[in-house]
Parts: structure tokens; C-alpha cells; sequence
């Protein structure tokens, strides 16, 4: 691989990008390539717009993906795809987790949430959707969506499956080993 | 090969100050610095603590320099207006041991209340600055800050910015070398800064300066260790059509973005290598001056008159690019997508939290609060709009005291003063007693939630804990302030929106000062667990909106009028169900 891949996880704070950031610095480890990650911490955590870029290959200089470069586009709410998705190279990989999550904004009627992001964002970029949180409830645990949609994310990345497990194995709690795996295979074989 | 790991900015720092045996290390969090204390905790050989403000973090770093051992203190840019006072005149002192501030800048303001530059007052300080590029960088930065330290008798500061201190990338690792202790003597015209010591000092420092100036011509990263040979200003000739003096995170904007041009790499940002300056202007046809924030090191360069192009091309304001250098070194058109006008989703106080509480009890009484610095300046955004202003950590009580003063009491019947427990430790604390000493009659709200909330719960001295988990005996808030002589002292849950609604109103007709404790812990505080969630029970909805009115971000609004809660992210505080006139909300078990 010449080209550095750049990736992008973008959320609403608390939705647990970083624990997906970490996931994704392990897999690339794995695979033997240099990393940068940059992440946000701080007042931007609380339920506010947060994003992390992941760079990786031979050699990487500047820790963040700039706009019109991600190869994947990572993102935790549809709301927040719409936000970062000119962030994305023309034939990058747009991975929607199909939630909507109304900021402040919204909720005092200051501003209205946009209609049909999904379908307008299909015109530009090749979107791929999935509505994890109603998988992650088929699961049993509401708060696995987040691996649901990396594994949905993992379509579009060179890595093995089994790699990705091992990842996920040496990175999540004990306890949620089992029950994460199972969410990102969901992800994984979804189409 | 040393084993590779990848590391924080932040964690490499840490790690760099261990490897370099640092014996010493005292801090108050503040991001993005927070993390260093947090990771050098981890090694059990190095003595780390919180302090209530960086003041008290930099002299105890100094003294323990004064004793012979290496020492740090870090903290981010605006605390280090705190610890300015002893950092101005231990660059007078000097260090025994090798003595280190880490200061963070945050340009683009993500976690901050102003974008200063931490080299302004390090040039005016004559304190030499070092600036990492890369966590590999940080690391190796920090082992050198100590040797140069002690080899200049000289306070170091390492300067980070949010970029480099939250990004992580690979670090080679490397064994801890503690140097032996120095000898500690009596030495009262290099110790005792008083006007006949202190004038024959200043020379020194100036000297140290000019010395080190010349020196950073031919210095090198580390004299052990795999970055030997590096220097530590490094001139990078390839294309010369186009030359760019850089240092920190803005050199790998320019590797990305101009990877043929040419580059001299500043790791010593104070004082400046004249010579490999003039150098290096001399073999490019323009030079550029590529920094983030203030033309510090191109005012400097402009004046020792070599032409170059700096903040007339690159903004003074927030983060720089390679995209920035694409349009406007390279002048390409990036054709980029246009991004899409989407409703802004600024941060929020979260489900649960007892700020929320207290705001929309002054929410409702029409007080405007002379706010502070912490979790709870998110009070200032609709639809809670309590906060009335907010500049640095203690001021709330201090400005209030000064309306006061201005106006006359009656003036402040309707305001209060609202500060976070850590941030009453930190600076807060001084200001009650003013307000006590000069008889003024404000009423100051003490939100304790007992952690410092928005850096990520870190202990302080009413907490009971240190910051190795260790327990200790709790400084009391409430004892303390009764010890000032305030008469009127009290601690309301602050969830019981009743009781504060009648002793917020009792206090503020008060003409003494008066302090009300609202005591509830951070709702993200591990062993905060709350039994219950809150749940709508639409039938009995009139659509009235009361609910909405504290903007918990777990409730939202339905297309009929009736409202849905999150119930992943509700915490069950029950505020809601609460202010509900029609016990249209209840809570179950979770």
C-alpha cells in the first residue's frame, strides 16, 4: 500500500467513538502499517459533535484527515454523516449507522432536523446504511451498535475477519468479549 | 529493536519524563495537558500529584528542583497565566535538578477560553521553549528538556498543542535512567530572588539566553538513547523554490501537503538559531513562516530583516492545515464539496447531571449567575441561558463581589455567583474571602459534584482521595467557608429543586454573604448509579412543555407534543418527572 488510507469516526459525544478509534489503532498495528489517530477530548465530549480521524500506512505525517480525503467516513448518526460527509474523497466509503439523535438545537425548535439525509447523501456518495441500534437490541445489548457499525465499516477495509476479532478480543471488556464480536460480525455480513 | 507502542501525545510525554527520571511531578488538570498526570501515575517510581491550581503545581516542582532532583509541573496554556508568578522569576533562579513545565496550547479554542500562546510569555519569561512535532517527538523532547535544563541551569517548557497532546502515533520505548540526586547547598544569591540577588541574576538570564541562542545552532534531540545524531534544529534542503521555517504540529502540514519543499524544523522555538535562520533564507527563493497562533518566530525573523511571508498569507485564528498550504502555497483549487448547512449540536450538560438541577432552578426565579470555569459554563446555552459570565477559573465570585461594589447591594439581590468544587479549591476560594474581608453581601452557589467534571473526573483536595487512589481526610467545603467567618453556610441536594428554590430566595434577600452547597455527585462518576429510569406516560400529557424546559438531551419533543425519553440515555435523576404538574412522567427500575 503507497497511499496513506485515511478513515474518519464522527458521533455525538458519549456514543463511544473512541473505544471504535482504538479498535481501528489495533487492527492497523496488526497489520504491521504506521498510525496517527487524533481525538477530541474535553467540553466537545458532552453530547456535542466529536470526530476521530485514523491515518495509517507506510509512513504517516499529519495526524488528521482534511476535507475531500477520507477514504471511509464513519458515522454514528445520520445527522453528523451530513455534517463531515465533504470530508470524503468522491469514491470514498460512507458507513451510516440509520439513527437520529436531535441536538439542543432541534429539541427547542431554534433549528429543524433535516429530511431524508440518507437518500440525499446517496446521490453524492456511495452510502451504506444500517439501522444497528435495532440490531444491537436483537442482540441483547443496545450499547454493542457501535461494533455493528465497524463491522459494516470493516467491508471496506483490508483486513481479515479473524484479525478483527483478535482485536476486539484484546480491546473490549472481558466480560463484553463475546457479545462485541457477535455485534461486529452482524456488521461484518450485512448487506 | 526497542519495543514500539502507540502513544498518546500526552502518554509519550509521560512516558519520556519517566525514561528521563523525573522524581517529581505535580499538576492541576486542565485539557488538553490532563493526561500526562494520569499516565506518569502509572509508574509507581515517579511521585505525582494533583495540586489545587498550577501556581502551587509549579512550585513544587520548584522546590523539588531546589533539592537536587528532576521535576515537572504541567498544565494548559491559560493555567499557566496561574503559575506565571513563580515561573517569571525561577527563570531568574534556575534549577538544581532539571525542572520542566508542560504547557498546552489549544488553538481552535476546543476545550478552552482563549487562544493564547504559551511562547509570548516564555520569550518574555527568557524561559527556553522545546515544541514536538509527534509523540515519538514528545518523548524524546521531554528527555532532552531535563538534560538542557540542568546543562543551562534553566527552567524548560514544553509546549503541545491540543493536536499533539490528543493524537497518538508510534513510540519507541526506552529504559528509565534516573541520574543521581545533586547535592543541594545553601546558596542564598541564586536562591533568595530580592532586589540585590535578583539585579545580578537577571544578567545571568540574559547571558543563558544569547549562550543558548548560539548553542541551538548545532544542538541535537538527545546525547543517549536511538535519536542521537538528530539535531534538534534541522534543516531539511530539497526544492528550494519554496522554503518554510516550522515547528510542531503545523511541520507535518508541511510534509504532507509541500513533501519536496524545503524546511528547516524548529524543535527550539525560544531562543531562535539566528545562524541556521540565515542559512537557510539564504539557499530558498521564498521563505515562508509557518506557526500556528502568533507570529512569534516571524516578527523575529522579519527583524533580523531576511523577507519572508507569515501572517499576511496564514490566519492567526484556530488550527492550520495542508489544505491551507494546497490553497495558499501551492495555489491549487481543491474543488472541494461545499459542506452541507446542518443544525449545530453544541456539547450539553449530560442526562443526569445535578448543574442542571441548580440552572433550572435560577432559570425559573429570573437570577443571573456570574458563572465559572468547568462543566457548568454550558449553563450560558439555551434553554437553561443562566450564565451570565464566564472568564478564568475563580472568577465568579470575584466579578460578583465587583458588581457589588459598583452598583450597591440591591443591585445583586437578583445574581448569584455559580463555581464547581475544584475550581473553588483552585482559585475560588481567595475570592470568597475578599468578599467576606470588604463586606460584601453576594449569595455564591458551590455546585459540588465532587470530582473536576469536565477533564475527566480527577480528585482535588475536598474530594478525600489523591491521585494515586490513595484515601485521604477530605478538606470540608462547608467547614471551610464557616471558618471565613460566613455565617450563612448550607449543603441542599441538588436535586431537591423545592428546598434550593426556597434557600436560593431566602439568600439572595440576604444582605451577608451566604454560600449554599449543591451537593450531588457527576452522574458519570463510577459509582454513581441511579436505580431508576424516568418513563412518559402519554395519556396523561397536556403537552405543556415543562419537562423540556432543562434540555436534557434524553428527551425530545414528538410530532403530537407529547415527548419521548432515550432510555439508553436517561440516568433517572427524575428532574423531569419532578417539574411535571401532571405526573405525566413516572420512574421504573431500570
Amino acid at each position: 500500500m503507497s497511499e496513506t488510507k485515511n478513515i474518519m469516526i464522527v458521533g455525538v459525544g458519549g456514543q463511544g467513538t473512541l473505544l471504535t478509534s482504538r479498535i481501528l489503532g489495533g487492527i492497523i498495528l496488526t497489520a504491521g502499517y504506521d498510525v496517527k489517530l487524533s481525538e477530541v477530548h474535553g467540553m466537545a465530549q458532552r453530547g456535542g459533535s466529536v470526530v476521530t480521524f485514523v491515518r495509517y500506512g507506510e509512513k504517516v505525517s499529519e495526524p488528521i484527515v482534511e476535507e475531500g480525503q477520507a477514504d471511509v467516513l464513519i458515522a454514528f448518526e445520520r445527522l453528523e454523516a451530513l455534517r463531515y460527509a465533504h470530508f470524503l474523497k468522491p469514491d470514498g466509503a460512507l458507513i451510516i449507522n440509520d439513527q437520529r439523535m436531535d441536538p439542543i438545537t432541534v429539541v427547542t425548535g431554534a433549528a429543524q432536523y433535516p429530511e431524508n439525509i440518507i437518500e440525499n447523501l446517496s446521490k453524492t456518495y456511495k452510502v451504506y446504511s444500517i439501522d444497528a441500534s435495532a440490531e444491537a437490541l436483537k442482540l441483547g445489548n443496545a450499547r454493542v451498535f457501535n461494533n455493528i457499525v465497524l463491522g459494516l465499516a470493516a467491508q471496506h477495509m483490508d483486513f481479515s475477519k479473524e484479525d478483527w476479532l483478535k482485536v476486539i478480543e484484546n480491546t473490549v471488556p472481558p466480560k463484553t468479549i463475546e457479545i462485541n464480536q457477535k455485534a461486529f460480525l452482524v456488521g461484518l455480513e450485512y448487506k | 529493536m526497542s519495543e514500539k507502542k502507540v502513544m498518546l501525545g500526552n502518554e509519550a510525554i509521560a512516558r519520556g519524563a519517566y525514561e528521563a527520571g523525573v522524581k517529581v511531578s505535580s499538576a492541576y488538570p486542565g485539557t488538553p495537558s490532563t493526561e500526562i498526570s494520569e499516565n506518569l501515575v502509572k509508574y509507581p517510581e515517579v511521585y505525582c500529584e494533583w495540586a489545587p491550581n498550577e501556581k502551587v503545581a509549579m512550585e513544587v516542582a520548584i522546590g523539588a528542583s531546589i533539592s537536587g532532583v528532576r521535576s515537572m509541573a504541567s498544565m494548559k496554556h491559560v493555567g499557566f497565566n496561574v503559575a506565571a508568578d513563580p515561573m517569571y522569576t525561577v527563570s531568574y533562579i534556575g534549577s538544581n535538578g532539571g525542572l520542566v513545565a508542560v504547557v498546552a496550547d489549544d488553538p481552535g479554542m476546543y476545550s478552552s477560553q482563549n487562544e493564547q500562546d504559551t511562547r509570548q510569555i516564555c520569550r518574555a519569561a527568557q524561559v527556553p521553549v522545546l515544541e514536538p512535532s509527534d509523540s515519538q517527538e514528545a518523548k524524546d523532547f521531554m528527555k532532552l528538556a531535563f538534560d538542557l535544563s540542568e546543562k543551562y541551569d534553566t527552567p524548560i517548557v514544553l509546549r503541545t498543542t491540543t493536536r499533539l497532546a490528543h493524537s497518538q502515533g508510534l513510540v519507541a520505548l526506552e529504559d528509565r535512567v534516573v541520574p543521581e540526586d545533586k547535592p543541594y547547598e545553601r546558596n542564598i544569591a541564586k536562591n533568595v530572588m530580592m532586589p540585590g540577588n535578583a539585579i545580578k541574576r537577571h544578567l545571568v538570564v540574559e547571558k543563558r539566553i544569547k549562550d543558548m541562542a548560539e548553542d541551538a545552532n548545532t544542538l541535537k534531540v538527545a546525547e543517549t538513547g536511538f535519536s542521537k545524531d538528530i539535531p534538534l534544529n534541522r534543516m531539511e534542503i530539497n526544492d528550494t523554490k519554496i522554503g518554510f521555517i516550522t515547528s510542531g504540529i503545523p511541520y507535518t502540514y508541511v510534509k504532507e501537503a509541500c513533501p519536496t519543499a524545503s524546511v528547516l524544523k524548529l524543535g527550539l522555538v525560544h531562543p531562535i538559531p539566528k545562524k541556521l535562520i540565515e542559512e537557510f533564507a539564504s539557499k530558498v527563493e521564498t521563505l515562508y513562516i509557518f506557526e500556528e497562533l502568533e507570529p512569534v518566530i516571524e516578527e523575529q525573523v522579519k527583524a533580523m530583516g531576511i523577507k519572508c511571508i507569515g501572517k499576511e498569507a496564514f490566519t492567526l485564528q484556530g488550527e492550520y492545515s495542508a489544505n491551507l498550504l494546497r490553497e495558499v502555497v501551492l495555489k491549487q483549487d481543491l474543488n472541494l464539496n461545499k459542506p452541507a448547512e446542518v443544525p449545530a449540536r453544541p456539547p450539553l450538560l449530560c442526562p443526569g447531571c445535578p448543574h442542571r438541577s441548580v440552572y433550572t432552578v435560577l432559570n425559573k426565579l429570573k437570577i443571573h449567575a456570574a458563572g465559572d470555569i468547568g462543566c457548568y459554563t454550558l449553563g450560558a446555552v439555551a434553554p437553561l441561558s443562566v450564565v451570565d459570565t464566564t472568564i478564568c477559573m475563580g472568577a465568579s465570585i470575584s466579578s460578583l463581589h465587583g458588581m457589588e461594589m459598583a452598583k450597591g447591594k440591591d443591585y445583586v439581590k437578583n445574581w448569584v455567583a455559580v463555581i464547581g468544587d475544584s475550581t473553588f479549591m483552585h482559585t475560588g476560594v481567595n475570592s470568597l474571602m475578599n468578599m467576606v474581608y470588604n463586606q460584601g453581601t453576594g449569595t455564591v452557589i458551590i455546585l459540588d459534584n465532587s470530582t473536576t467534571g469536565m477533564t475527566g473526573h480527577q480528585d482535588h483536595a475536598a474530594t478525600g482521595k489523591t491521585l494515586q487512589g490513595k484515601v485521604v481526610p477530605a478538606i470540608n467545603i462547608l467547614g471551610l467557608c464557616k471558618s471565613l467567618g460566613i455565617e450563612h453556610v448550607q449543603e441542599v441536594n441538588a436535586f431537591d429543586i423545592k428546598k434550593l428554590e426556597e434557600v436560593i430566595k431566602e439568600e439572595v434577600a440576604r444582605d451577608a454573604v451566604s454560600v449554599i452547597i449543591t451537593k450531588s455527585p457527576c452522574a458519570l462518576l463510577k459509582e454513581v448509579h441511579f436505580p431508576n429510569k424516568c418513563v412518559p406516560v402519554p395519556e396523561k400529557c397536556k403537552k405543556c412543555g415543562m419537562c423540556l424546559k432543562p434540555g436534557c438531551p434524553a428527551l425530545t419533543k414528538n410530532e403530537d407534543g407529547t415527548i419521548s425519553i432515550d432510555p439508553t440515555m436517561c440516568n433517572g435523576c427524575g428532574l423531569c418527572k419532578n417539574l411535571c404538574p401532571f405526573d405525566a412522567i413516572e420512574t421504573v427500575e431500570k
